[in-house]
């Protein structure tokens, strides 16, 4: 740096300035302050008053949870520990978290619905990543038999041969294609109901004899707790969604007896409160049915949350349908596709990218639904939560337990929220 | 006419139902296990302990019934019923019997097609409120803010004792019993109201429970029952005379610890008739003559059950009161066995 020049011409400076800091209230945390929070005299006001009220809740629940006991024996202990400060008890999460977790499951076999629980993933993931290996599908597909063996047990035959009927289908549908399309469809249909109807028992009567193969087998009444939540949830949801479609295109059909099925199916089910379904799931149907048959209570709820969530789907679906221009229609069909084949590659790809949030809503309102299973004798989390408080140990307690059932439920819905963002960025293919 | 025709079908199915089910002692030997229907967890009366075996003073009744039929406490299947879905349950033959609090009412008796075989718990309706009220009697509860469970029989007798009394009351309605000490501890209410046993319950589980007072007045009957279908008088009789031989044996002094050497033959005519060595009661109804030792030896006489469940040296620490033996004042009577 020179300072002739400057001297030369006293008027002009021709030589850079040190750069200066700037000045203390436009930089770091001071101006990040200033312009989020005290931008203005209103801001300003909404800033003290979130304050003030951030401090009351800190100091609220602050000491609680600060002084929060995990290891005691019963209400009382804690009590003792606390001695008159406040303070949460979360040592009943200590006591009771398997039996909230997994309600009366044997604790021998924990290991058989962490284990399914962990194949989910692995079946989940070919679905929800497409860049893995597309062989990964044939475990998809195999999941859900070997999900049932695993939580239920019993003889292994039983899945498998419930499974062999998809086979039998699938065989059926490739012999007779050969002959005529529509007799194909009517084959695939006939044929598994074929084999489950006449079949499917004496093969598993015959290889159970044969090779008694299975785990132990747990009674529906042995679950309880997240597992239930988790069994009916996560059937509804994966079977909720090809049913919800298929109404959704019945919906749309211009057969009438077809549409008319669909319609009233839909209207009906959206008509009633979900609560009156698990009565009639619980109540209603132990009357119709022959005396001593007995159908599994769960297995009842399920089939009766995923028929009642296929008809929301069915709507979301329909608005994702009605959101395509009837261009892509017409396209279709002048590409000679026939039906199936343009859903299948023009009308659901899109109708279904359109109906993501809808669909994620659907799905996590049906997870959240099943709580109310509680008003039916099942012993879900809130159920277990009231059975838990009835023992002599731990009455009295209550936002322990909630927070703890809370915490749970929103590690799945937030998992799944995320998840769905995920993929409206990655299929994002607009102009915008 | 829809509606009659519907009711009509719901009818004839569950008579149906009824008659393919009248042998249910056959049905339960065949299944193995007693389907005891209890309630979702209600402070010692029943609730999973921490490894999810049922305990509890209704519970252990069914223990005994099940011991009466198989020699083993443990073989019930405990199903847990709500308020709504206690009789339907019964009714469609998924329980055998319930052992939860349901009231003994005309209705339910005649009306549902139920049996009570009998009282297992005298309870009746109370008031809580705090000591710093001031208020020793229910008198003088004029005004005031009562939390109340919705939907039972709680809240119509709650109406008919204020009107009968010429008070008024502003009620704060809730939906469970956790819900109700909530509300009542945050001051939303001033008054608890419930069955006595739950007041008494809720009470010790306060983190003070000197603080609050029980009033003395109880304004309602409150008979808890044993209760099965109607139409088989056999396994009506099963349940009915398990729970009496409970409650002789209290009378008679027969508990779980002597009841072994007692059966052996001892000096009275009842208790030898009870316990089967005298007289075969037992044939009478399908089972042998020991069935009251079993039942007898798997959780105790009706005093040590109470003592032990829900008794004074437990933390919910019930008094006997009109649940003694007749003897000491209270109601339990058993009819003789001969």
């Amino acid at each position: 740096m020179s300072n002739i020049e400057s001297q030369t011409i006293a008027y002009v400076r021709d030589t850079m300035l040190p750069e200066q800091d700037p000045p203390l209230i436009e930089s770091g945390a001071i101006k990040w302050l200033r312009e989020n929070l005290f931008s203005g005299w209103f801001n300003t006001l909404l800033t003290l008053l979130s304050l003030v009220i951030i401090w009351w809740s800190v100091a609220a629940i602050g000491p609680w949870l600060w002084n929060m006991v995990w290891n005691a024996g019963s209400l009382r202990e804690c009590r003792e520990i606390l001695a008159g400060a406040e303070g949460a008890c979360f040592a009943v999460i200590n006591d009771r978290w398997h039996q909230l977790l997994f309600g009366f499951y044997p604790p021998a076999l924990y290991w058989r619905p962490v284990l399914a629980l962990v194949l989910l993933f692995v079946a989940l993931a070919p679905i929800l990543f497409p860049d893995l290996p597309r062989k990964l599908l044939w475990f998809s597909a195999i999941y859900p038999f070997v999900a049932y063996h695993l939580l239920w047990g019993g003889s292994v035959w039983l899945p498998v041969g419930a499974a062999l009927g998809f086979v039998a289908g699938a065989v059926a549908f490739v012999l007779v294609r050969r002959i005529n399309g529509l007799a194909a469809i009517f084959a695939a249909v006939l044929a598994p109901v074929f084999w489950w109807l006449f079949l499917a028992a004496p093969f598993d009567s015959t290889m159970s004899s044969v090779l008694p193969w299975g785990l132990e087998f747990v009674r529906s009444d042995r679950f309880g707790g997240f597992l239930i939540s988790l069994v009916i949830g996560i059937t509804g949801i994966s079977l909720s969604l090809p049913l919800g479609i298929l109404l959704a295109l019945g919906r749309q059909s211009d057969m009438v007896f077809l549409k008319s099925v669909c319609v009233i199916f839909i209207e009906f089910i959206r008509g009633v409160p979900l609560i009156t379904l698990l009565f009639t799931a619980s109540l209603l149907l132990n009357y119709f049915l022959p005396p001593g048959t007995s159908f599994d209570l769960i297995l009842r709820v399920i089939i009766m949350v995923t028929l009642f969530a296929a008809a929301y789907m069915a709507e979301v679906i329909r608005g994702g349908l009605a959101a395509l221009p009837r261009g892509q229609y017409e396209a279709a069909d002048a590409l000679g596709l026939d039906y199936w084949k343009a859903q299948r590659l023009i009308i659901m790809p899109q109708a279904l990218k359109v109906s993501i949030p809808g669909i994620v809503n659907t799905f996590i309102g049906l997870f959240k639904d099943t709580t109310l299973v509680v008003f039916i004798g099942l012993l879900d989390p809130i159920g277990l939560s009231n059975a838990i408080r009835a023992s002599t140990d731990w009455q009295g307690i209550y936002w322990e337990l909630f927070i703890f059932i809370g915490v749970l439920f929103f590690v799945f819905c937030f998992g799944i929220s995320r998840y769905s963002m995920y993929l409206e960025r990655r299929l994002k293919t607009d102009h915008k | 006419m829809k509606k009659s025709v519907l009711l009509g079908a719901f009818a004839a199915s569950a008579l149906v139902a009824g008659m393919a089910q009248a042998q249910t002692l056959q049905t339960v030997l065949d299944r193995g296990e007693l389907n005891c229907g209890v309630s979702t967890g209600l402070a010692g009366f029943s609730a999973p302990d921490a490894n999810g075996v049922w305990q509890g003073f209704d519970v252990d009744k069914c223990r005994a019934i099940a011991a009466a039929i198989f020699d083993d406490p443990m073989a019930v299947n405990f199903v847990p019923t709500t308020g709504q879905t206690r009789f339907s349950a019964l009714a469609s033959g998924e329980v055998d019997m319930l052992a939860r609090n349901t009231t003994w009412t005309f209705a339910r008796d005649i009306d549902l097609n139920l049996t009570f075989v009998g009282t297992n718990y005298y309870d009746g309706q109370g008031f809580m409120v705090p000591r710093d009220l001031g208020v020793s009697s229910a008198t003088e509860l004029d005004g005031a803010t009562v939390c109340i469970q919705t939907g039972t029989t709680t809240e119509l007798n709650l109406a008919d004792y204020f009107r009968a009394n010429g008070m008024s009351y502003e009620p704060v309605p809730i939906e469970t019993n956790a819900e109700a000490q909530q509300q009542y501890l945050a001051g939303a209410c001033d008054v608890y109201t419930t069955d006595v046993s739950g007041l008494a319950a809720t009470r010790a589980s306060f983190a003070d429970p000197g603080e609050h007072v029980i009033l003395p007045e109880v304004i309602s009957k409150e008979p808890l029952g044993l209760v099965v279908r109607d139409g088989d008088k056999q396994w009506e009789g099963i349940v009915r005379w398990t729970l009496m031989a409970l409650i002789a044996a209290e009378e008679l002094g027969v508990t779980s610890a002597n009841v072994a050497e007692m059966a052996e033959g001892s000096d009275s005519p009842e208790i030898n008739r009870l316990l089967g060595s005298e007289g075969d009661f037992g044939a009478m109804f399908g089972l042998d003559s020991d069935w009251a030792v079993r039942a007898i030896a798997a959780r105790g006489n009706y005093g040590e059950i109470f003592a032990a469940n829900i008794g004074e040296q437990t933390p919910i620490g019930l008094a006997r009161g009109l649940n003694a033996q007749w003897t000491q004042g209270g109601l339990m009577y058993a009819p003789p066995f001969r």
